[in-house]
């Protein structure tokens, strides 16, 4: 069983559809016994960082997130989600983050100087950096759906893959056992849905 | 690099896709389902269904047929149509709407796209506009296009943009049905005021309409309907042909 953590912030719906078109079972919750009872852990989110990592203590629920990573369960940030797994962000002042992957998350708007627009809505390619099971299903060049406006920055050690946006924004981090995408797998259609059956498979 | 998107647009009544004809392959053509099946499977960059019906039993049905697609569809989804409040909001988004497209329900209360840019985020609010020029100013029509608000739409856009919309729809009155192609001059005017993405409505009739479109790089997608759907247009030969012309897609 895949958890997919409710804490609050952005709609779910899709991305428990998602798996379960892909035959995978999962839960949508906020309850440590399911995660701890999970084969593997997705870490949703949209919206706004400081909120989104308030939030997320409020549930009470990192200490066990931290503990079954530890153990080697395979972990999934999504967008904001990925996020939330670096040391720190500057959204709206310095957060601190969960600290499962190194690097800081910064504002796109302040590094882009050619009049691309923040944020960054819709189909970007990527370009894989080093292979990675989560890889395993997808090719080089391949496009994946992102919507955001800030970006991780000084993760070079964890970069999978990125997207060109003028920038290099990290499409695709991992560290250990702990997958980070900055694009939405559950809107980006055939491509997406491999990324989330490969992870299934990690 | 992030690629221009070809959207189509689906008009729901009561359940079904108004104008779907002649479609090959497709059982159901009135079914919204087996469409966005369909325009998946053709590589549709986002669908956009909006609800045109009038009655409740008629909006109920429109979100049960948004969760089936939700369930199976997996790109972006917007949804516009009867939105005037955020109950409204709320009931497409727990259906497996991404993005929600605000129009007469915005130019009656505008506030509305401040209060839902902060409840749901920008990403989710989209401004529709429905514009036409009328002595020489760009001005923003409601109900439809059937009645001018007098509000000028450049300053429209501007105050949308501002208060969180997170994109902008605009539809030129002017060029719609005409199919001569969309209507340049409007969207460059409004796309110079804000910095969000546009989306080109109104006016293609053939392939080379959207080539010319995209030459404007201030545009990020164009939207149709009827081309779509009566299959003047194929959307997998207009990606394939928009590439070969230089233009970004995915394919």
């Amino acid at each position: 069983m895949i958890a997919i953590i409710d804490y609050g912030v952005g709609n779910l719906f899709s991305l428990s559809s998602s798996l379960s078109y892909l035959g995978l079972e999962n839960k949508i919750t906020r309850d440590a016994k399911d995660i701890i009872a999970a084969d593997r852990i997705i870490l949703p989110g949209v919206g706004a960082f400081g909120d989104a990592i308030e939030k997320l203590r409020q549930t009470g629920l990192i200490d066990t997130i931290k503990a079954e990573v530890a153990k080697g369960k395979p972990m999934l940030g999504i967008c904001l989600g990925m996020q939330l797994l670096f040391d720190k962000s500057y959204e709206y002042g310095e957060h601190e983050g969960l600290g499962l992957i190194h690097g800081e998350v910064c504002d796109l708007n302040k590094d882009l100087t050619t009049g691309l627009k923040v944020p960054e809505m819709g189909w970007n390619s990527l370009n894989f950096v080093k292979d990675h099971p989560i890889l395993k299903y997808v090719k080089n060049g391949d496009y994946v759906y992102y919507v955001h406006s800030y970006y991780a920055k000084n993760c070079d050690e964890s970069l999978v893959a990125y997207s060109e946006y003028e920038v290099k924004v990290p499409g695709v981090v991992s560290s250990g056992s702990v997958v980070g995408t900055q694009f939405h797998p559950e809107k980006s259609g055939a491509v997406g849905l491999a990324m989330l059956k490969a992870f299934a498979e990690m | 690099m992030i690629t221009k998107r070809i959207i189509p647009c689906l008009d729901v009544r009561n359940g079904r896709v108004v104008k779907g004809v002649n479609f090959e392959g497709i059982q159901d053509v009135a079914s919204p389902v087996d469409m966005a099946r369909f325009y998946n499977e053709s590589g549709a960059d986002e669908l956009v269904f909006y609800d045109i019906t009038a009655s409740v039993e008629g909006r109920a049905l429109f979100t049960d047929i948004l969760k089936e697609v939700a369930k199976e569809i997996f790109i972006p989804l917007t949804v516009g149509g009867g939105i005037n409040s955020l109950e409204d909001f709320d009931r497409v988004l727990k259906c497996g709407a991404d993005k929600v497209s605000v129009n007469s329900g915005a130019i009656r209360n505008p506030g509305l796209i401040k209060e839902a840019a902060q409840k749901y985020g920008d990403q989710c609010v989209v401004l529709s506009m429905d514009v036409k020029r009328v002595d020489g100013q760009f001005r923003v029509f409601s109900k439809g296009g059937r009645e001018d608000t007098g509000m000028d739409a450049l300053e429209w856009a501007e105050f949308g943009v501002k208060n969180g919309a997170g994109e902008i729809v605009v539809n030129s009155i002017d060029t719609d049905g005409v199919k001569g192609g969309f209507d340049i001059e409007m969207l460059e005017a409004i796309a110079s005021r804000v910095n969000v993405p546009i989306i080109a409505s109104g006016g293609a009739g053939n392939m080379e309409h959207f080539l010319e479109l995209f030459q404007h790089p201030q545009i990020d997608a164009g939207l149709a309907a009827s081309i779509f759907h009566f299959k003047e247009v194929d959307i997998k030969e207009l990606k394939q042909y928009l590439r070969d012309n230089g233009v970004e897609m995915r394919i």
